[in-house]
């Protein structure tokens, strides 16, 4: 909070922590946050709403996020979702019943020249085929980890390198 | 294939390069950092700037010199800099590589700004979904408060330069100053009327500049190698530099590319992407992200500069080019943008708010063959009543990909209206828009 010079800057950054530690932003959370910063429950609520990342009900410890704007739309994301919802039986908006995935379909999240791509949690999957959604979402439910995720971003890679 | 020097992805680039501050520093970094403080004024610093031609990579292209000249110099402070680094026009994905693979770039070009501006705090304000390059970004910026670069007294000079990551948590509109700004605030990212600009009452209500990334990672460069070297690139005197455009849709090589401004777009997309997916014939691009107008396979030879891409009717943006090939509905494309525009519009003022789930519905039904002859009209007269009436640029930008698609492909549009009328008795539920 000593990075603002006035504490409600501190609010976004406290809402990504509380979202971080519960999976999602709960009533006791912005109802702290708000004594924190000296805010009423509703300022908190207010600015909650607008920001798309926020959940306000638990969500699976995977929340795969599938973009479906035009420039992934065009190389095919619409088979994205539809590859998860015949892996796992959950469409948009779903939790699958061992509360291990939430899919999602989103608006651009800037990776559009690697697209078809999702998110989940904090990692971006890219160049999606059936066979990659595939290894992805076995490797994330046996080791809560893959190591298909994008590093940081280069593309293309140089030539000859 | 062409060759142009790189500048931005020149580093990164380079086999072994990590981004890290030893690499940075190998490259020649932070050179310019320690030029501006030993042997330069902050006026100095503007000027060569402004003699650089460089203009904002966010999309506006504001001459970012004469920015930065309008922060009044007698205020007592405090001044503000943000980098916006919220990229989320949809097509444009070049400031999550400058970022990630080179932030020293970046954080240099801030630090140069903040003396240029007398300003001491520093904020990025980047994307949520962007945990990667907030890391690494906050990781550079301990590296680089180690090494003296920021902080307290930089290099010596007795200056304080402190640099914040600011993670947003996903709304299009952020990247909107005025909505960055307010969404820095701790407040629904509103965009504000202007005037006042952020210039004079930005951030708390104190004088501000809003950079974009890349803008930010060109400073270094300008001050190394001067004003005049910069403005003899590209296209001069109005489009002078390099930009890094992102390649994406229906290309063989799509990604980005740095390349002077003034190429053109056939170069950009038969030379370096490598052609269309399956050879197949172009119909269609957008050449600077999705606020900008579409354009035809008659466009291609248009050079990819502010002017050139302005008469051509469009605009060159955010740098995010996107391709289409023969086959692509116009109708489908206009509507997954117009779903985009819906879903991120911020609600406050109604042209936009109540407009943009007009246009959305309208699309759909044309799409989904429900259409009537009378909604290219609606459409028409929506988009009229939009653009141009919205407290920001979001107005104009969600009813570009409209109104150009219906002036370049009306016909795909009749045909699926005249399809509905063929093949479906008019229902009576379908909402009729009454003036």
């Amino acid at each position: 909070m000593s990075r603002y010079p006035v504490k409600r800057s501190a609010l976004l950054p406290l809402l990504n922590l509380a979202q971080r530690e519960e999976g999602f932003v709960s009533e006791p959370a912005m109802r702290e946050i708000a004594k924190i910063l000296d805010l009423t429950p509703p300022q908190v609520f207010e600015t909650v709403t607008f920001y798309t990342m926020f959940n306000l009900k638990p969500i699976g410890r995977f929340h795969l996020q599938v973009c479906k704007s035009l420039m992934c739309a065009l190389v095919g994301s619409d088979n994205v979702v539809g590859w998860i919802q015949k892996k796992l039986g959950i469409g948009p908006g779903q939790t699958t019943s061992d509360k291990t995935f939430t899919l999602s379909v989103v608006e651009c999240l800037g990776s559009c020249g690697t697209g078809p791509m999702m998110q989940v949690n904090d990692d971006y999957y890219e160049q999606l085929s059936e066979e990659k959604v595939g290894r992805v979402l076995d490797d994330l439910k046996r080791d809560g980890t893959c190591s298909l995720k994008t590093g940081p971003f280069m593309y293309p890679q140089p030539l000859g390198k | 294939m062409a060759k142009y020097e790189k500048i931005l992805l020149n580093n990164m680039e380079q086999p072994g390069y990590t981004g890290s501050l030893a690499d940075y520093e190998r490259a020649g970094g932070y050179q310019a950092l320690r030029t501006v403080l030993k042997d330069m004024q902050p006026d100095q610093v503007i000027e060569v700037v402004k003699k650089s031609g460089l203009r904002g990579r966010g999309g506006a292209g504001f001459p970012t010199g004469v920015k930065w000249g309008f922060i009044p110099k007698d205020h007592p402070g405090p001044k503000y800099l943000c980098c916006n680094a919220d990229e989320s026009e949809p097509g444009t994905f070049k400031d999550r590589q400058l970022m990630e693979r080179d932030p020293h770039q970046m954080l240099e070009g801030m630090a140069i700004t903040c003396f240029a501006i007398g300003a001491q705090t520093a904020y990025i304000y980047i994307r949520g979904e962007f945990r990667l390059g907030a890391k690494i970004l906050e990781r550079a910026i301990q590296e680089a408060k180690t090494a003296g670069y920021l902080g307290d007294n930089v290099l010596g000079s007795g200056l304080t330069i402190n640099i914040f990551v600011h993670q947003g948590a996903g709304a299009y509109i952020c990247g909107e100053e005025t909505a960055l700004l307010e969404s820095l605030e701790g407040k629904r990212g509103l965009p504000r009327f202007k005037p006042p600009f952020p210039a004079t009452h930005g951030l708390y209500q104190k004088p501000t500049v809003v950079n974009n990334v890349e803008t930010m990672a060109n400073i270094p460069h300008i001050i190394n190698r001067g004003g005049e070297w910069f403005a003899s690139i590209g296209s001069p005197p109005k489009s002078c530099g390099t930009r890094v455009f992102c390649l994406s849709g229906h290309v063989k090589r799509p990604g980005n590319y740095e390349v002077p401004m003034g190429i053109t777009f056939r170069e950009l997309i038969y030379e370096l992407g490598g052609g269309m997916r399956g050879d197949k014939p172009l119909k269609a691009f957008i050449p600077g992200g999705a606020s900008a107008p579409f354009l035809t396979p008659e466009h291609l030879d248009v050079k990819m500069d502010f002017e050139s891409v302005a008469l051509a009717g469009s605009m060159l943006g955010s740098g995010g080019v996107t391709v289409m090939e023969d086959g692509t509905s116009m109708v489908w494309a206009a509507l997954r943008l117009m779903e985009f525009f819906y879903h991120e519009s911020c609600g406050k003022c109604t042209p936009c708010r109540e407009g943009s789930s007009w246009l959305v519905q309208t699309l759909q039904r044309i799409w989904g063959k429900r259409g009537r002859p009378e909604d290219i009209g609606v459409l028409e007269e929506l988009c009229g009543n939009i653009a141009g009436r919205t407290v920001c640029a979001f107005g104009e930008a969600e009813v570009a990909p409209i109104l150009s698609t219906l002036r370049h492909w009306r016909g795909e549009y009749d045909a699926l209206i005249r399809e509905a009328q063929e093949t479906m008795p008019r229902s009576k539920e379908i909402p009729v828009l009454t003036h």
